[in-house]
């Protein structure tokens, strides 16, 4: 019994010390933060603000908050629809064995690896010849072209648990392609939907190049741009910065807050699991 | 099942698995075919198919294009040279530590996210009270994005404060070092804080795939007198193989292509310590102007990344036979 | 693993000649959410500094000055233009990341240059990173006639225009220079300890060593990032190899070879031995409070670092130029050129030239803590001591290019500079980095 109870505690204090270790950046993020630039420095990173000055924030927000703004337009349409897409495209790949469905899906999957970097001139040609190019939804656009193939993956995975009796019951019963897909799989996909929305959002509102090469005008700039261009080019104001980054990553967490048991459930039930 | 279906349909619907059949048309009817569910489902799916054809794969066929040409100057230069970059590339130090550097990186980075994730769904699985605040809290790194995790680990990765400090105050001085800053270290610092970042997922999929262990075959272990220890190196980890095949590609997808995090700490570091193909990707275009170098180095990350995914993709391809 | 099955399989029958429907109903309200969202980011956003747009059009300005003190002058001249110019609506396109190896300025200008996507004109380094990035690929359109119109080749040095102009034009106006090779020191230190500023590098290591023994650091050294020990380098080349003999280098007149750059390399080993020992984990911008907190005695910067000082309310500090280049000016201009198909070619042109007048380089520099380019400028009393002496200076002594901010060479050959410095502060091996350096000319197409 001890040696149980021993157990336990030692599980616990691996637990904490973990929690510990992924929560100490944030700390020195946060902290940084919250100092006037005349008390940031490396050597004193750990110590605690002397107050809470919050002027760091307020110099930061006016210089971030358009863009702030911008990244919600880009990211929420953009990880809906590229969710949509995916789960459409995932119940094809899953359920409907046309010739050929294979080798697409993995054909498609491999866009997965696509180094954004290398594609960037021919992107903003194309972009540039369908007028989609410094819009808005351009990047929107964009971003659910190179979303598609992962949001598809995770319903493939998702859907492909769900039995292929409960289909053949509703084929037999007269429900066609789109019916299957409305009464079966889509109420059924909430927990995938939190995975993709989850993954989509995070990945989209900190994208830096997609955002940066096909918006140049800065006022549609996402907030990733915002919190680069807080940086000078020969000094950094740090604690601008950092607060910069904490009102960047403020949404993503918030999401993952809201959506978080929701993605338990759609990893539990299979989205992801290959 | 009416009586129209035919046998064959009637024998496939009763063994349960494999294709739905298209049903049968009615030839009579003009524009049956718009009923016809497999042409709604290749419909469906085509757009998203065009998408990918021209955005993924008539840009990597551009791609290769330039890689076979001699663009190395601001003024394009379209005389094909055959395979004569990618020639230089392999002789090219700078490549060659790149590619040492990924390798590196890789199994690092891997090791830490994968051994750490499982280690701490398998902590989690105990029945802990307090465990969705847990969970929250490993996760919750993955929503920053790696810019500003690069720069706060190149502040916890100072060598007169941060991490060497703590390492001090708790008398483990002795760990002391330069992190990324040292030649001999480089990237294999790099890939903690990018397992920092991904070691939450990683745990939070381990997590789903021990969930999914019935209690029935739980309750069995234990009647055979498996010790908690047993159970986990016996049956959980065969049964979350297809886990861990998935892991394996998302963080090689991160693997190969990093560069924003790089990027925020340090660049290249000393000596190109920390460059990674896809920075040296990024400035051999854009700032030596050397198109065709740089589509060579992409090339080859693609030819790696192709070499990922295809045992997971056969995986795939015998689940889908089955 | 089970999906929880919900509803009877009798409900499909009833939905089954609705599910068309239904979807296309779904695809709808999905496309109009869509259709929304796009609408909402139609919408006009705010930009900064913005006139109404109607008849005057725009102005797209792409530069990297994004950090305190850069703003401020790029807002003083686009307010001068305003007042020019009014009804143009000017779009401040500016990101961070122009110099060093991050780039991402760059490299956006590069992207949308090689689609076709020009600004009405950006910021660029005047010299070779200029004209071997756009001038060479065709994308830039000579501006002689405005400096005929002007009379630039009058207030501009003669040594500015030989190292600017390409093929016999002129393509960019510079709208500032800065100087690359001082040496900034703490003057408390210095009395502190009885110094004097040093004028030879055998002054220099002297003071050094005696530093040493107090635990000061000498030289401030940031090179988590390939960029200062390239800067560092520079100016001990000048110092070594004189205004003549340094230009050379980079013409292919001077061979890397020589055993002058041996001498330099070493001179540069000494350096790094009084540098402070974690100079590879920091960056350039992060140890220059080094200096302002007294850890290290000085620092070789370029005169940015004055705004800095001032910005840090920092007033102990003084300057010469690096030991054994007194008399030359290394300088570097940030400048303005007019690309082909500027969306907006007179708004682009009426910006060039304004950076080219008094009265926009009198605006801009005092702000920005450069000096002007025009010679005949420079008379407002917003300047500061180190401007003013500096404007001396630049008319008097040998102006030469500085190569780590791009007026000397192409930006690949920068590259190909700085990553060999960065090497050699890592390993300090001067055969291989000579060796390297050579390399890197022989690429860049220069020398044999």
């Amino acid at each position: 019994m001890r040696a149980l109870a021993l157990s336990r505690v030692a599980i616990y204090l691996v637990l904490i010390a973990f929690a510990l270790y992924f929560l100490m950046p944030i700390y020195v993020l946060v902290v940084t933060g919250l100092k006037p630039f005349s008390d940031v420095s490396f050597i004193d990173m750990w110590h605690p603000p002397r107050s809470l000055y919050l002027g760091s924030f307020a110099t930061a927000w006016p210089l971030v908050s358009a863009n702030f703004w911008n990244s919600f337009r880009i990211t929420v349409p953009a990880a809906l629809i590229s969710s949509l897409i995916g789960s459409m495209n995932g119940y094809i790949f899953a359920k409907w064995r046309f010739r050929y469905s294979n080798l697409l899906f993995m054909l498609v999957l491999f866009g997965i690896f696509l180094p954004y970097q290398g594609i960037l001139i021919p992107l903003v040609q194309i972009l540039q010849k369908v007028g989609l190019y410094g819009s808005i939804p351009g990047l929107i656009f964009v971003h659910c072209v190179f979303g598609m193939p992962i949001t598809a993956l995770i319903f493939r995975s998702y859907f492909a648990t769900v039995p292929d009796e409960m289909v053949d019951a509703a084929k037999i019963d007269g429900a066609g392609f789109f019916g299957i897909y409305r009464w079966i799989m889509l109420p059924l996909s909430m927990p995938a939907f939190a995975v993709a929305l989850i993954w989509q959002f995070t990945t989209i509102w900190n994208d830096f190049l997609l955002g940066v090469v096909v918006l140049s005008n800065p006022a549609l700039a996402p907030i990733t741009v915002a919190v680069n261009n807080l940086a000078g080019s020969f000094f950094v104001q740090w604690n601008v910065q950092m607060a910069g980054a904490v009102i960047a990553a403020a949404p993503t967490i918030a999401v993952y807050l809201l959506l978080g048991r929701l993605f338990m459930r759609g990893l539990l039930a299979g989205a992801l699991k290959g | 099942m009416p009586a129209s279906v035919p046998d064959s349909t009637r024998a496939r619907a009763q063994a349960g698995g494999g294709a739905i059949p298209a049903p049968v048309a009615a030839r009579r009817a003009p524009w049956s075919w718009l009923r016809n569910d497999n042409f709604w489902a290749i419909a469906v799916l085509s757009p998203s198919l065009v998408a990918v054809a021209i955005f993924i794969y008539a840009f990597i066929l551009w791609t290769i294009y330039i890689s076979l040409v001699g663009w190395n100057d601001i003024v394009p230069n379209y005389e094909f040279v055959g395979l004569r970059n990618f020639q230089r590339l392999s002789q090219n130090p700078r490549y060659l530590i790149d590619l040492a550097n990924t390798a590196k990186f890789t199994v690092l980075f891997m090791a830490q996210c994968i051994g750490f994730g499982f280690l701490l769904a398998v902590l989690l699985d105990q029945r802990i009270k307090g465990e969705s605040i847990f969970r929250t809290i490993y996760i919750f790194p993955f929503a920053i994005s790696a810019i500003v995790t690069g720069v706060a680990w190149r502040w916890l990765m100072y060598p007169n404060s941060g991490i060497n400090l703590l390492f001090d105050s708790v008398g483990l001085g002795i760990l002391k070092n330069s992190w990324f800053a040292d030649p001999n270290i480089g990237i294999m610092a790099v890939s903690i804080p990018a397992a920092w970042q991904m070691t939450g997922y990683t745990m939070a999929l381990y997590l789903a795939g021990l969930r999914g262990i019935s209690q029935e075959l739980r309750e069995a272990a234990k009647i055979d007198g498996a010790s908690g220890w047993q159970f986990y190196r016996y049956i959980a980890v065969p049964l979350v193989t297809p886990v861990t095949l998935t892991v394996f590609v998302i963080l090689g997808v991160i693997s190969l292509r990093l560069f924003d995090l790089t990027a925020a700490m340090t660049s290249s570091g000393p000596a190109f310590a920390d460059d990674t193909p896809a920075f040296f990707m990024f400035q051999a275009t854009f700032q030596k102007n050397n198109f065709s170098q740089g589509a060579s180095i992409a090339v080859t990350m693609l030819i790696l990344a192709a070499g990922l995914i295809i045992p997971y993709l056969r995986s795939i391809h015998l689940e889908a036979q089955r | 693993m089970s999906v929880q099955t919900r509803g009877s399989s009798s409900s499909y029958l009833f939905a089954a000649r609705m599910d068309r429907r239904r979807f296309l109903r779904m695809a709808l309200g999905t496309a109009g959410l869509a259709a929304v969202g796009a609408t909402v980011g139609f919408s006009p956003a705010p930009s900064r500094g913005a006139a109404p747009a109607a008849e005057g059009g725009k102005l797209e300005i792409f530069s990297w000055w994004t950090a305190p003190g850069e703003v401020e002058a790029l807002n003083a001249l686009y307010d001068l233009y305003k007042q020019q110019n009014p009804g143009v609506e000017i779009i401040n396109a500016a990101l961070a990341g122009g110099t060093g190896a991050g780039g991402n300025m760059k490299a956006v200008l590069q992207t949308r240059m090689l689609a076709g996507q020009p600004p009405d004109s950006f910021q660029v380094h005047l010299g070779h990173e200029l004209i071997d990035s756009h001038v060479k690929a065709g994308r830039m359109e000579p501006i002689d006639d405005i400096y005929a119109s002007l009379g630039l080749n009058d207030v501009f040095p003669k040594g500015l225009l030989d190292n600017s102009s390409y093929d016999g034009h002129q393509w960019s106006v510079p709208v500032n220079i800065h100087r690359s090779n001082i040496l900034w020191y703490n003057t408390k230190i210095f009395n502190d300890n009885g110094l004097t500023p040093p004028a030879t590098w055998d002054d220099y290591f002297a003071i050094a060593e005696k530093l040493k023994a107090k635990g000061i650091v000498m030289a401030a050294l940031g090179e988590s990032s390939p960029g200062e020990t390239g800067h560092y380098f520079e100016t001990v080349l000048q110092s070594v190899l004189g205004a003549d003999a340094y230009k050379g280098l980079w013409t292919g007149a001077t061979a890397w070879t020589d055993s002058r750059i041996t001498d330099a390399l070493n001179i540069m080993k000494r350096i790094l031995d009084y540098a402070n020992p974690d100079y590879l984990s920091v960056a350039w911008g992060d140890v220059a409070e080094m200096v302002v907190k007294g850890t290290a005695a000085t620092q070789i910067d370029g005169d940015w670092r004055n705004g800095y000082y001032k910005g840090k309310q920092f007033s102990d500090y003084s300057w010469v130029p690096v030991p054994g280049t007194k008399g030359i000016y290394s300088a570097l201009a940030d400048s303005f050129g007019l690309p082909k198909g500027a969306p907006d070619r007179d708004n682009a042109i009426a910006w060039v030239k304004l950076c080219g007048t008094r009265e926009g380089q009198d605006a801009f520099n005092p702000l920005k803590g450069s000096i002007p380019a025009r010679t005949d400028a420079g008379q407002s009393p917003n300047y500061d001591d180190y401007q003013k002496q500096a404007m001396q200076d630049f008319k008097t002594n040998t102006i030469v290019p500085s190569v780590v901010h791009g007026f000397a060479a192409k930006e690949s050959w920068v590259t190909d500079y700085v990553n060999a410095m960065n090497a050699f502060a890592t390993n300090r091996d001067v055969a291989a980095t000579q060796n390297a350096l050579v390399q890197a000319a022989a690429d860049a197409g220069v020398g044999s």
